[in-house]
């Protein structure tokens, strides 16, 4: 039986080159994901913790001063009603303000006032070591440590050596956050062999361990240097997540002075002018293509491989590609939109023609309708809700698409800007660019949510 | 020739499993212009068919349609027609779905206004003139669906269960509604329905069908039509003739359900 799948097994590799990962390969990848699991959990259950106390709050205290209003009122069926469920708008708000809460807790705003986690520790503290030699004579010394933040740069005082023996007395500055190394040799010893580090602070140490010295902790490693970490405490640094307050500073800044001489609306402008234009240029080519597929057969025998490949394609995927050809000017991206756009449009406006209902077709024909008249006083409204609703999915697309494709390419625009900022961990303008870009989508879905009702009040009511 | 005639119309379905469907066979009818004819049968028998094939949504296999000495051959303003539900325009209102039809022939706006606001009256919804369709209900959908049929002055009207979704009540005003506007515009309609009652009210001419293959079964001249004009409907139902006619069809067609029913099952 092996023997007469080996030759095929073997055909097959021949064929495509894979190499069979390996066990712990596939190990660690799942493990990492189960992990995950407990992180994502862990999270989720603190938020609702919160959501939890702050229904309560809501409950006892405003619900029952508005009373509900209007028809729902009414309803005595409201679970599995989907009609009855409407975002509450407490909710909402509580839920925004429990994400700034978390974020001002986890960097150690001051808008918080009181309410602060444990912050790292900052100036100057010191602890005893002592010493060992080969003859087995014992000395203590003294480390100074200065510990400041990330953008000072203090002056070191020298550590007072004149009284010492051979262990000697230094003096180190360390960024927070960080750990500062001291080896033997730098605290006197001649020649490391035999040398020593016996206790800190009097308590005694050995290699591979840790000793807390108050404001920080000393571990002793494997080739008898001191690794000197000053408490971390429990925010996060400014390189990774800076305060709201930060954010809110730099966006100041940002709004006048713009970042490597391009404005931030000026970034986001280009970004904008480019969906706008992709997306246009989708429409225009997306909905008569559409039109035709839903009118034509051979058109929709003709068109309908190039769609279905193309459809689900992401238009990510286009990018390396796009720029091999047009390089990475705007004719590129622009291009690269379109093609977001196009397949939408095209399935949007296809679907709404198919979607008239036959008696519309017979009834305009039977009251002298010409096919003209047809396409354009039936078809063309009839499908409006459905092309709407393909232009709404794709602004999404494009505006999604139009900050990738400027990651990868682009001299201006919001992706750009982010892009560009993270290279030299300007984490504040990155942190401006995703709210920047999130809230412009949101901006957009809900524009063409509003122009959908303004525009077409029939929908879904047919 | 005036009037609608129908000749020798057959009508075969082929399916794409091969088979075949006899919807219509050999149909011969004649209906003078002015005729109110209500057609009745049970489900299959091929009344929407004949119907599409008048409208001419629908080119029969065999034989031929005239009316009024012409050929039918393709959808046209001289034959109007009523759906169950679903053909208004949703996008417009109800003066702009009135006045669709002389709107596509291109005739001025003052005389659409002008012809809008005489049906509105006629259909009894002067004052839902700028209603959206989707904020009316189903009885006045129906209304507004008759009054844009008749904005073409059409030469026959062909109604395809025209109130089979309405309620009773509603059904009831509407069936008054297609008697005054048979008799005040003299125009020849044909209706088809699922109810005994209404076929009786609304058919000067009553043509029962029959299915597999689908044929016209028995044909009857009624009075209940010309005395329901502007009468209570209620009242016509307690006329003598009205019970004895109403059960004779019943049995009719509940036999013919029979009969398809025992086929079905041997
Ligand atoms: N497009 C079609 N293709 C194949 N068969 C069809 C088609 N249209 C109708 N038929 C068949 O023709 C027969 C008559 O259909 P038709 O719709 O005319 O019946 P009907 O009398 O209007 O029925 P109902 O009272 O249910 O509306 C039925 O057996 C139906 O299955
Ligand atoms: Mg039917």
């Amino acid at each position: 039986m092996i023997n007469s799948i080996t030759p095929i097994t073997a055909s097959i590799s021949n064929f495509f080159w894979f190499n069979m990962p390996e066990g712990s390969e596939v190990a660690g990848l799942l493990s990492t994901t189960i992990w995950m699991v407990f992180g994502i959990a862990i999270i989720f259950i603190i938020y609702m913790i919160f959501s939890a106390a702050s229904w309560v709050i809501h409950k006892f205290f405003i619900d029952s001063r508005n009373k509900a209003k209007g028809y729902t009122s009414l309803k005595t069926v409201t679970f599995g009603d989907e009609s009855a469920v409407v975002a509450n708008r407490f909710a909402s708000v509580a839920s925004v303000v429990a994400i700034f809460f978390f974020w001002g807790l986890a960097t150690g705003s001051s808008l918080l006032g009181p309410i602060q986690l444990p912050a790292p520790f900052l100036g100057k503290t010191s602890f005893e070591y002592t010493a060992e030699d080969s003859y087995g004579k014992r000395d203590k010394g003294t480390v100074n440590l200065l510990v400041h933040t990330f953008n000072d740069k203090p002056k070191l005082e020298k550590a007072d050596n004149s009284m010492s023996g051979f262990a000697k007395n230094s003096a180190i500055k360390v960024r927070e956050r960080r750990t500062a190394l001291l080896s033997a040799k730098k605290i006197g010893a001649k020649e490391t062999e035999g040398f020593n580090i016996i206790e800190i602070n009097g308590q005694p140490i050995s290699r591979n361990e840790k000793i807390n010295f108050g404001n920080g902790e000393v571990l002793l490693t494997s080739k008898g240097s001191m690794q000197i970490r000053p408490y971390a405490g429990m925010t996060m640094e400014a390189l990774y997540l800076p305060a709201p307050e930060d954010v809110w500073k730099s966006f100041l800044k940002l709004n006048k002075e713009g970042y490597t001489n391009v404005g931030l609306w000026e970034n986001v402008f280009w970004s904008l002018i480019r969906v706008i234009l992709g997306f246009s240029l989708g429409c225009l080519f997306g909905i008569p293509l559409g039109f035709a597929m839903g009118l034509s057969n051979w058109f929709r025998g003709w068109f309908d491989p190039i769609v279905e490949f193309m459809r689900p394609v992401p238009p990510l995927a286009l990018i390396p590609l796009i720029i091999i050809w047009f390089g990475i000017g705007e004719q590129g991206k622009i291009s690269l939109l379109f093609l977001a756009a196009l397949w939408i449009m095209t399935i949007a406006a296809r679907a709404g023609v198919s979607g008239v209902n036959i008696s519309k077709v017979h009834a305009a024909y039977s009251l002298g309708a010409t096919k003209k008249q047809l396409l354009l006083k039936v078809i063309l409204p009839n499908s409006l809700p459905e092309i709407f609703t393909g232009a709404r999915v794709a602004m999404g697309v494009c505006w999604g698409t139009v900050v990738a494709a400027e990651l990868v390419a682009a001299e201006k625009g919001a992706g750009k800007m982010i892009i560009a900022a993270s290279k030299f961990q300007l984490t504040d303008i990155v942190i401006i660019g995703i709210i920047i870009i999130g809230i412009i989508g949101f901006a957009i879905e809900v524009l063409m949510r509003k122009a959908e009702s303004r525009l077409i009040p029939w929908k879904g009511r047919g | 020739m005036s009037g609608l005639n129908i000749n020798d119309v057959s009508m075969t379905f082929e399916l794409p499993n091969g088979g075949s469907v006899e919807a219509l066979k050999n149909i011969n009818l004649n209906i003078q212009k002015g005729e109110l004819v209500s057609v009745l049968g049970p489900s299959g028998c091929g009344k929407t068919t004949l119907l599409n094939i008048l409208a001419g949504f629908l080119a029969p296999t065999d034989g031929i349609i005239n009316l009024n000495g012409e050929v039918v051959k393709k959808p046209s303003s001289e034959r109007g027609m009523v759906f169950q539900q679903g053909a208004l325009f949703e996008w417009m209102n109800v003066s702009k779905n009135i006045g669709f039809g002389p709107k596509m022939k291109g005739t001025p706006q003052s005389e659409i206004d002008e012809k809008v606001t005489e049906l509105l009256d006629i259909v009894g919804l002067q004052d839902f003139a700028d209603k959206m369709i989707y904020e009316m209900s189903g009885g006045m959908q129906q209304r507004v669906a008759l009054a844009r049929c008749l904005a073409n002055d059409p030469d026959v009207i062909l109604m395809d269960e025209p109130l089979g979704a309405l309620d009773a009540l509603t059904r009831e005003k509407m069936q008054s509604l297609v008697l005054d506007i048979w008799k005040k515009t003299g125009k020849t309609i044909i209706l088809i329905t699922h109810s005994v009652e209404e076929a009786l009210l609304l058919g000067e001419r009553l043509i029962v069908m029959a299915p597999r293959p689908g044929r016209i079964h028995k044909e009857y001249n009624l009075p209940f039509a010309e005395l329901g004009v502007g009468a209570d409907l209620r009242e016509i139902k307690r006329h003598k003739k009205f019970g004895p006619t109403r059960d004779e069809i019943l049995n009719m067609i509940w036999n013919m359900e029979e009969e398809i029913m025992g086929r079905a099952e041997s």
